[in-house]
């Protein structure tokens, strides 16, 4: 069995990834107020590109993922600037169809240039690990957590030193009246895209490093991100990173400890895990542990 | 184009809107003067807010031009009306209700000039300085409507005369050259009614704020107002001073006897 320490260092790196795709939901939801279906087909279009780059056309591993970043932030601000502009000012229903829409396209797109079956991610770690103190830890794991750690610290800067991070927070409260005090709305929410198509990249990249590999049903993978955005808060940035660090850990410590210690509950009861807390976190704390209520007079 | 009159703020010129069959506003034409607070009335469906639309640059009229200043206000996107000096209330309240009543106002005012909400980038030593005067601008623009007290509470939270104070003093902050507010007292008690119309009457004569109103209690634009414009079925009825306004039966046969007989 792996030691608790192994099993820890495991939660954070698999909680970093959870942390990036739950971002790319949060920074999305906190300017628009809309769920973004297509947040997890953005993550296997970056993660298929990626690879594609490496492996097809032999192109180092961090040029590819530099323009991999770039094509994935590049769709974000396309379909924000040829299918959401004209939805601006619509009910926020319409604008989650269209993302639906837009899941649906890159569903079909994706396996039809790369192909449905497994196929090697690209990145240079494989299973290589470094050893410290009788326990073992992935490179590409090592690189998930400084990626996440990077990116998320990048992100928050800009969120906090930057007007950006307020005008986002005045778009999602009132569009009319941020177009009345000067917020280009277009301008807020194509950034919005933007940076969740860059924070999707860097996660489906994680994503499909070993022990798993690249393949369509990737996009599930930003599935894995709802319980951290329930737990922390959808309209929450700190929320999205606390979940999704306190998701991975829950899940590779109920992987390390519940087959022997609670077999009763099956094999693959680590899956589920995620979603149980999930759920008790909507029943006791809906608006998650950093979430706000909204604010509304009595 | 032709030159504006000695003056004016706005001059509305052979406005046409339509949306489809429906003809919301047609050949309307008017001026306002630099200073003056400007009033439009008219019945439910007259073009008010047809006409605040164009105004705000929601709508784009069919036909016609609007000169702001000298300039043409349709060259203009909505969101940089804000740094040409246009300021607005909304009839709803426009207020962003998690942030706090000083959050609110301060956006108004980081809107201002050449920095703008968003090109200042990362806040370095000189944009932070530049932020705590937005501060004390704000936190003054509160002290001038009478909500300073309520500066740090989130601004949602606040009774809805309040958050109308609050609105006023965000587009105060703007430092407008023109202030559109649309239906400033609507849904209010008769005496958050008369307070609000005190100092927007008060606002106007002091700082000489361009002020157009759209509003539809009578008794509030003929005792504020320098002039007024009566619409009806998207058409200028009347345009004079309040006494004219009240003595012109046409009014008097769109407008006047309508209420009159409704406030029986």
């Amino acid at each position: 069995m792996r030691t608790f320490g192994q099993l820890l260092f495991a939660g954070i790196a698999l909680g970093a990834v959870y942390a990036l795709v739950a971002v790319g939901f949060t920074v999305i939801f906190r300017a628009s107020r809309i769920i973004n279906f297509a947040q997890g087909q953005m993550l296997a279009l970056g993660a298929f590109f990626t690879s594609w780059l490496v492996i097809d056309e032999g192109m180092p591993f961090w040029a590819a993922l530099v323009l991999g970043l770039a094509a994935t932030a590049a769709l974000g601000l396309v379909f924000q600037w040829g299918v959401l502009r004209f939805a601006v000012g619509k009910p926020e229903f319409t604008i989650v169809m269209l993302t639906l829409g837009l899941a649906s396209v890159l569903q079909a797109v994706i396996p039809t240039i790369w192909g449905s079956y497994p196929r090697a991610n690209g990145d240079p770690w494989g299973h290589s690990a470094a050893h410290a103190g009788g326990l073992a830890f992935d490179w590409v794991q090592i690189w998930a957590i400084i990626a996440a750690l990077v990116a998320l610290g990048a992100f928050f800067v800009f969120n906090r030193y930057s007007r950006y991070g307020l005008a986002m927070r005045v778009a999602a409260s009132d569009q009319e009246a941020a177009v009345a005090v000067g917020v280009p709305l277009r301008r807020i929410f194509g950034l919005a895209w933007g940076l969740a198509g860059l924070v999707a990249c860097l996660g489906g990249v994680f994503l499909a490093g070993y022990p798993n590999s690249l393949d369509p049903t990737i996009s599930n993978g930003a599935l894995l991100a709802f319980p951290a955005i329930i737990l922390g808060g959808i309209d929450s940035t700190t929320g999205a990173v606390v979940g999704g660090f306190g998701i991975g850990i829950i899940q590779e410590l109920v992987a390390g400890y519940q087959p022997q210690d609670a077999s009763w509950l099956g094999h693959n009861f680590y899956i589920a895990a995620p979603y149980i807390v999930m759920i008790l976190v909507l029943l006791v704390r809906p608006y998650g542990l950093f979430g706000s209520r909204p604010a509304e007079r009595l | 184009m032709k030159p504006p009159a000695a003056g004016a703020a706005l001059v509305v010129d052979g406005l046409d809107l339509r949306f489809g069959a429906v003809q919301a506003l047609s050949e309307l034409s008017f001026d306002v003067r630099s200073g003056e607070l400007f009033a439009v009335i008219g019945p439910n469906g007259a073009g008010k807010s047809s006409l605040f639309n164009l105004l705000s640059r929601t709508y784009h009229p069919t036909r016609g031009r609007i000169t702001y200043f000298g300039r043409d206000l349709l060259a203009l996107r909505a969101h940089q009306l804000a740094g040409a000096g246009i300021a607005r209330t909304f009839q709803n309240l426009g207020l962003f209700g998690p942030l706090t009543a000083l959050d609110n106002v301060v956006i108004g005012r980081t809107s201002l000039g050449r920095s703008g909400i968003v090109s200042s980038g990362l806040r370095l030593p000189r944009a932070r300085r530049e932020d705590r005067e937005h501060r004390a601008a704000a936190l003054e623009a509160l002290r001038t409507v009478g909500a300073a007290d309520v500066a740090d509470r989130p601004v949602g939270l606040l009774p809805y005369g309040v958050q109308k104070r609050v609105e006023i003093a965000r587009a105060l902050a703007m430092q407008p050259k023109l202030l559109l507010l649309d239906e400033p007292v609507a849904g209010m008690s008769r005496d958050e009614r008369s307070s609000i119309a005190e100092l927007v009457g008060r606002l106007n004569r002091e700082r000489g704020i361009t002020t157009m109103l759209v509003e539809h209690d009578m008794g509030v634009v003929m005792g504020l107002a320098t002039r007024v414009l009566v619409l009806d079925f998207g058409r200028p009825v009347a345009i004079g001073t309040p006494a004219e306004i009240q003595a012109n039966p046409e009014v008097i046969r769109a407008y006047l006897g309508e209420t009159a007989e409704l406030s029986r």
